[in-house]
């Protein structure tokens, strides 16, 4: 009963199967690394090393989620209701997105400083590799075309955000420990680095793909 | 680029360079990240080439103009903001002639303002050169990031799609498509995966192409001497 739900329309589903439908569709389905090709260039460059992907994986959940949140509210609350007096909304949502990005990781940086130095040197090279990180302006970005063509509302985004997050955390773990086995295989020379890295990402992308039969929003 | 005075560097060179020798995607395969989704059309993936060149060509140009009025300390939120002036040109240009097409690859013309390619030429270049190379320099940084990007576009519509150009008025059949011939479109090259595959096989081929070049450049130097 529940299952013809979800497969017929998966958003009209009670409230928390609903979420937990936009949580795996965020994470798996639309892997935004896999599927949508966003983050990649830390992908590449940082799945080296279990250890600083795993921190780079956390940092990017944490400000994918808070700041896909952030700009809901902007984008609802104050864009959107400026555009019937001819504010251009989808203009200038890039602008807005990409500063709040950057001013919340400055801020996040500071206050992560302050409250736990531990914390702060775990995480602190990534973030300020993050402003550029396309995972995160693009999460904002595809919750916005999600808010207009498919009513999401604050809870879903911040879900969404959530499970991006957790999706791109997922990809990059695979892949770096993908890595580390590949480093003592003999590998042609001219594919070492990014060669093979793509092959093996596109092999993952093969398996995340086969899922989209399952839940499609 | 190496080692010499960054403002002695010709403009001509600077094109050159970010146009083959230095060419992001091959080198460091840098700043797919905004443009691989859109690479199962070649008239997609021109649209968003014809984007970024623009963005890196005139964010350069105004960085540059702009370098010594711009405070160290905030100079990547200026070159940041600077590009984003340019792509919301782009996003409405795109929006008014191109209605269809821009409903697809909207998300990702946005995307461009914080593609690595963009941001990386403004930081190591535009910030330190004079105007006119740091314009060619990002065009060229441009040129060879659409070079590399339409090889994977061409090659993941025929294969996939059968054709070029599918979505326009210009569009080829290249293999036979429907009815029963030999040829079944191929549509893992459309999907997400096939965009890995094919660029794989684009760096490879091109890595194992400069690396003969580059040993058959030592073995004639050591013949000589």
């Amino acid at each position: 009963m529940i299952a013809e739900t979800i497969a017929a329309s998966p958003l009209d589903a009670p409230m928390l199967i609903r979420l937990l439908v936009i949580l795996v569709s965020a994470a798996l389905t639309d892997n935004i690394l896999l599927t949508r090709f966003l983050g990649m260039c830390p992908f590449l460059s940082i799945s080296r090393q279990i250890k600083s992907a795993f921190g780079m994986g956390l940092a990017v959940i944490f400000v994918t989620t808070c700041t896909v949140f952030i700009n809901w509210l902007l984008y609802a609350y104050v864009l959107l209701p400026l555009e019937p007096y001819g504010v251009p909304a989808e203009s200038l949502k890039l602008i807005l997105f990409i500063v709040v990005v950057a001013a919340f990781v400055q801020l996040m940086e500071m206050l992560i400083e302050r409250i736990s130095l531990k914390l702060y040197y775990a995480l602190g090279i990534f973030l300020p590799l993050i402003t550029v990180n396309c995972a995160i302006l693009g999460a904002s970005l595809f919750m916005t075309t999600n808010v207009t063509g498919k009513g999401f509302g604050g809870l879903d985004c911040l879900v969404y955000g959530f499970g991006a997050g957790a999706g791109w955390f997922i990809a990059i773990m695979l892949m770096a420990g993908v890595r580390s086995r590949i480093r003592e295989e003999s590998v042609p020379e001219a594919l070492r680095g990014p060669g093979i890295t793509l092959i093996v990402a596109g092999i993952m992308a093969m398996a995340f793909v086969i899922f989209q039969g399952m839940i499609k929003l | 680029m190496n080692g010499t005075p960054q403002d002695r560097v010709s403009a001509g060179r600077a094109l050159l360079d970010q146009v083959w020798n230095e060419n992001p995607i091959f080198r460091q395969v840098l700043g797919i990240c905004s443009a691989l989704a859109v690479t199962n059309l070649v008239f997609n993936t021109t649209l968003m080439c014809v984007g970024l060149i623009w963005t890196t060509t005139m964010s350069s140009l105004t960085v540059s103009l702009l370098r010594e009025f711009t405070p160290k300390r905030i100079r990547i939120m200026v070159q940041i903001l600077i590009a984003a002036v340019y792509v919301i040109v782009v996003d409405i240009v795109f929006r008014a002639f191109f209605f269809e097409t821009h409903k697809d690859i909207a998300a990702y013309v946005g995307l461009i303002i914080t593609n690595c390619i963009v941001l990386g030429r403004l930081e190591a270049f535009a910030n330190k050169n004079r105007p006119i190379a740091s314009a060619l320099d990002g065009l060229g940084a441009g040129l060879g990031y659409a070079a590399v990007l339409m090889c994977v576009a061409v090659i993941r519509e025929v294969l996939g799609f059968g054709t070029l150009l599918k979505g326009t008025t210009w569009m080829v059949d290249v293999l036979p498509t429907g009815g029963q011939t030999w040829w079944r479109p191929w549509t893992l090259m459309v999907m997400p995966p096939g965009a890995f595959f094919v660029l794989a096989m684009v760096v490879w081929a091109a890595k194992s192409w400069a690396m003969r070049r580059e040993s058959s450049k030592v073995a004639t130097a050591g013949g000589a001497s």
